[in-house]
């Protein structure tokens, strides 16, 4: 790649790469509250913004729905607005989610994945996102700090597109992602403040019959969030799904127009094959786990064995084209689902994969694992013997079980 | 300067309607006088955020507004919330010279759900970390919208939903929260209560509001004849007897001094002038069951709680 | 009422639910059964009434040096009766 550019290497966790990707994006307001395993993100920015090396308001809200609150109505006053919260915190944000994607506000919310209670647990899975997936909200998970770096700034951008406008999610597994140090590469200031750019706004008609920026602006009243009737409710919500359709193609476009000066890709944006062109046999997963199935996926090569891996980087919208393409000619898959969808039989993902194979000709057998649920640590030998299971169930062409536990004790 | 702002009635009426008619209030209805009334008060460039409730939905039914000001909803709890990052938004993107420079007015308006119940939480976090905004609440004593429940502010003995006047209950048996010496007790620099038959001093309050720098809280008594089953052509007649009877005082606690305003101060003057609480509730159909002989003595228990209140406001007015 | 016209698709209306037309393009008129009577001779011009209306649809009219009631709005709440210091407003029936 011609462009790329020198880039400096810092080591961060997976929070500090979030504060200092936030820092460099000239976010104009940030609203936060505290909640493990994200304080770090607030506090490390609240240190940017006491040391004079941000211009951004940072307000410390009395609760997580009051922080996304204000960001959902600073970002319809027109700042740039980000946040960070994670499992009860995120929960608690519920209906703030689905009003801020309504609202058509594109806020950027770091998630430090963390598990939901009852009971409490402060540790990583993807429960918490998982469970808003039906928001309305974009969602992108990271595999390594690198990448929640890159995905941040790049959240901005597909976030403010004119054919999106949809608030974005970037998710890094609690503890595992959130606390690792790792080496991360940063762009300099003026390079992300250039690919960030400055917020643009779609003109809306108002009552006074203008054409107008969506903002609210004394010179040009309107009025948002008003009560649609079931004469009209229904077309916002099919213009929300219009705007994820489009955002598929946004988000491998702001991708690659990233990898050009960082010389960094993630498989095509929306999808990361790892060894899967002639596999037959792989998993699919999100997040950090990705690694560690790398690590085995190459051993298992190293043995003959036709092994691969499926990381889904952008879960909302759902690449469901790519993931049948990736899938089809696999002959069994094993889902890892870092999360439980209770009485579904099965996770999120598990659901979401069969899905995108159901209307294609060639059939392969499908399998859910669930795993590492309260931050249950998952091991490589834990990993291999799921890919063991993958070949036997090759062998014997069926599924016995649809759904197994990893390190689950009996 | 509210001090030097000398009005009549003329200048008000003359005023445009920044709440524009053709909004689907009840007839009757005083939460849109003073929404009227508000919107006469204003200063300059002004963005509104109500909270889910009444108000909110009469007057944005899609793709109808009765707004001509910026205006925002989100949901129901965070009328405060939401002024804190449309102020906030303000202030950083005046800084950073991306919007005009210029002073904006953000008025948060809630209903009593809004503010003493499910609002409480973002009211109280907004003012504690001090955003120049004013929070007006707007008093009908029950979740009316949804209709007719009961709330933090339902008056003892008023009949409501879920609060029903029966055979063993005489209607809600807690008294009302007192929200706005609550709000007092957050040392913000103005709080008030108004009275929409009192026009002029509710206006004057709302623009001393708007030029507080810092939060500011005004709570409006706004009757509802739905709700209070009362007629339509009294609302307004109630919310001076109201003020009469010592049931809703009028006063403004500016910098933590307490100060009675002249409707109320008239009749710590003249306590002869004081009207019983039974003259108001009379008039309203919520208290009906207290005129019967099961359960009269509750008209005592409120008289008892008025005279208490009143008492305590007219020692910290330093009239007792 | 409101001429009732055909409603627009998902393609047309701008995004995000930004209210296009003002209320006062809905008339709620026709909400009332008794509507206000004014005695001209009595009526002070005291403009309480165009003050307390909860509809706005009292308005002073600058050219007629007068109140206008203006029936399109009035839902014939009679606060303006009620409140009407020299009773100069009486609520007539439709």
């Amino acid at each position: 790649m011609k462009n790329v550019v020198e880039q400096k290497v810092l080591a961060l966790n997976g929070n500090e790469a979030v504060a200092y990707a936030v820092k460099q994006c000239d976010v104009d307001v940030v609203a936060a509250y505290p909640i493990t395993p994200q304080t770090i993100i607030v506090e490390r920015f609240s240190e940017y913004v006491a040391n004079g090396e941000v211009e951004t308001a940072f307000v410390c809200t009395e609760s997580e729905h009051s922080a996304l609150t204000a960001c959902l109505t600073a970002s319809l006053t027109g700042a740039r607005t980000f946040t960070a919260s994670a499992s009860a915190g995120l929960a608690l944000m519920h209906e703030m989610l689905f009003v801020t994607s309504g609202c058509r506000a594109p806020v950027v919310m770091a998630i430090a994945n963390r598990a939901l209670s009852a009971p409490i647990n402060i540790h990583g899975d993807q429960s918490d996102t998982m469970a808003q997936r039906d928001s309305g909200w974009i969602q992108i998970y990271a595999e390594n700090a690198q990448e929640v770096y890159d995905s941040v700034i790049q959240a901005f951008r597909i976030a403010e597109h004119p054919e999106v406008l949809l608030p974005a999610m970037v998710c890094l597994d609690g503890f595992q992602l959130s606390h690792s140090v790792e080496n991360v590469n940063v762009l300099p200031d003026d390079v992300v403040k250039k690919f960030v750019g400055v917020r643009q706004f779609p003109k809306v008609l108002t009552h006074e019959g203008k054409l107008a920026p969506l903002r609210l602006d004394p010179e040009n009243p309107m009025t948002m969030g008003p009560l649609a009737f079931p004469n009209y409710y229904f077309e916002f919500k099919r213009q929300q799904e219009e705007a994820m359709k489009k955002a598929l193609e946004v988000i491998k476009q702001v991708h690659d127009e990233y990898a050009e000066i960082s010389g960094r890709t993630y498989g095509d944006g929306l999808l990361d094959a790892y060894r899967l062109e002639d596999a037959e046999i792989a998993t699919v997963c999100l997040g950090s786990t990705a690694g560690t199935v790398k690590t085995v996926v190459d051993e298992l090569r190293e043995k003959g064995v036709r092994a691969g891996l499926l990381r889904i980087r952008a879960f909302r919208p759902l690449p469901v084209e790519g993931i049948r393409r990736a899938l089809e000619d696999v002959k069994a898959v094993a889902v890892m689902d870092r999360s439980i969808s209770f009485g579904g039989q099965g996770g999120a993902v598990f659901h979401e994969v069969r899905h995108a194979l159901y209307d294609s000709e060639k059939r392969p057998l499908v399998v859910d694992y669930i795993y590492g649920l309260g931050g249950r640590d998952t091991s490589p030998t834990q990993i291999h013997a799921i890919y063991k299971d993958l070949q036997e169930i090759a062998k014997q062409g069926r599924v016995e079980v649809p759904v197994k536990y990893v390190g689950l004790r009996e | 300067m509210s001090e030097e702002w000398k009005f009549t009635a003329k200048d008000i009426a003359q005023k445009p309607d920044l709440f524009m008619s053709g909004h689907r209030a009840c007839a009757g209805c005083a939460p849109a006088t003073v929404m009227r009334l508000i919107m006469k008060a204003l200063r300059g460039p002004t963005i509104v955020t109500h909270a889910t409730g009444c108000m909110e939905v009469v007057s944005t039914i899609y793709p109808y507004t009765s707004w001509a000001v910026p205006w925002l909803h989100t949901a129901f709890e965070n009328a405060a919330a939401n002024a804190s990052g449309i102020e906030t938004a303000i202030k950083i993107l005046r800084k950073k010279g991306r919007i005009k420079d210029q002073h904006v007015d953000v008025i948060a308006i809630a209903g009593d759900g809004g503010t003493y119940d499910i609002g409480f939480q973002a009211l109280s976090g907004a003012v504690e970390r001090g955003h120049d905004f004013l929070f007006v609440l707007y008093d009908n004593e029950a979740y009316m919208n949804t209709g007719i429940q009961r709330s933090g502010g339902t008056p003892l003995g008023a009949a409501t939903t879920t609060s029903p006047a029966g055979e063993v209950i005489p209607g809600k048996l807690e008294p009302k929260k007192p929200i706005a010496d609550i709000m007092v007790a957050h040392e913000i620099p103005y709080v008030a209560t108004a009275s929409p038959y009192y026009w002029r001093d509710l206006i004057i309050k709302v623009r001393k509001g708007l030029e507080v720098e810092g939060p500011a809280f005004l709570h409006v008594f706004a009757p509802c004849p739905r709700g209070w089953r009362s007629d339509p052509s009294k609302s307004i007649e109630l919310s001076r007897l109201a003020v009469e009877t010592c049931v809703f005082p009028l006063w403004e606690c500016i910098n933590g001094e307490y100060q009675l305003s002249a409707p109320s101060k008239v009749i710590a003057m003249a306590p002869q002038k004081k009207k019983p609480v039974k003259e108001y509730l009379a008039v309203q159909g919520r208290f009906r069951h207290l005129f019967t002989p099961k359960y009269e003595k509750l008209i005592d228990e409120i008289q008892r709680i008025t005279d208490l209140r009143w008492q305590k406001l007219l020692k910290k007015c330093g009239l007792a | 009422m409101t001429v009732k016209e055909k409603e627009k698709g998902w393609k047309e209306i701008s995004i995000a639910a930004v209210c296009w037309k003002p209320s006062t393009e809905f008339l709620t008129g026709d909400w009332k059964t008794y509507k206000p009577v004014r005695d001209l001779a009595k009526c002070t011009r005291c403009l309480l009434c165009a003050i307390f209306c909860p509809d706005g649809a009292i308005q002073w009219n600058a050219d007629k040096n007068d109140i206008e009631f203006d029936y399109k709005y009035c839902k014939g709440c009679g606060i303006c009766a009620n409140e009407c210091p020299v009773k100069a407003i009486e609520m007539k029936l439709e």
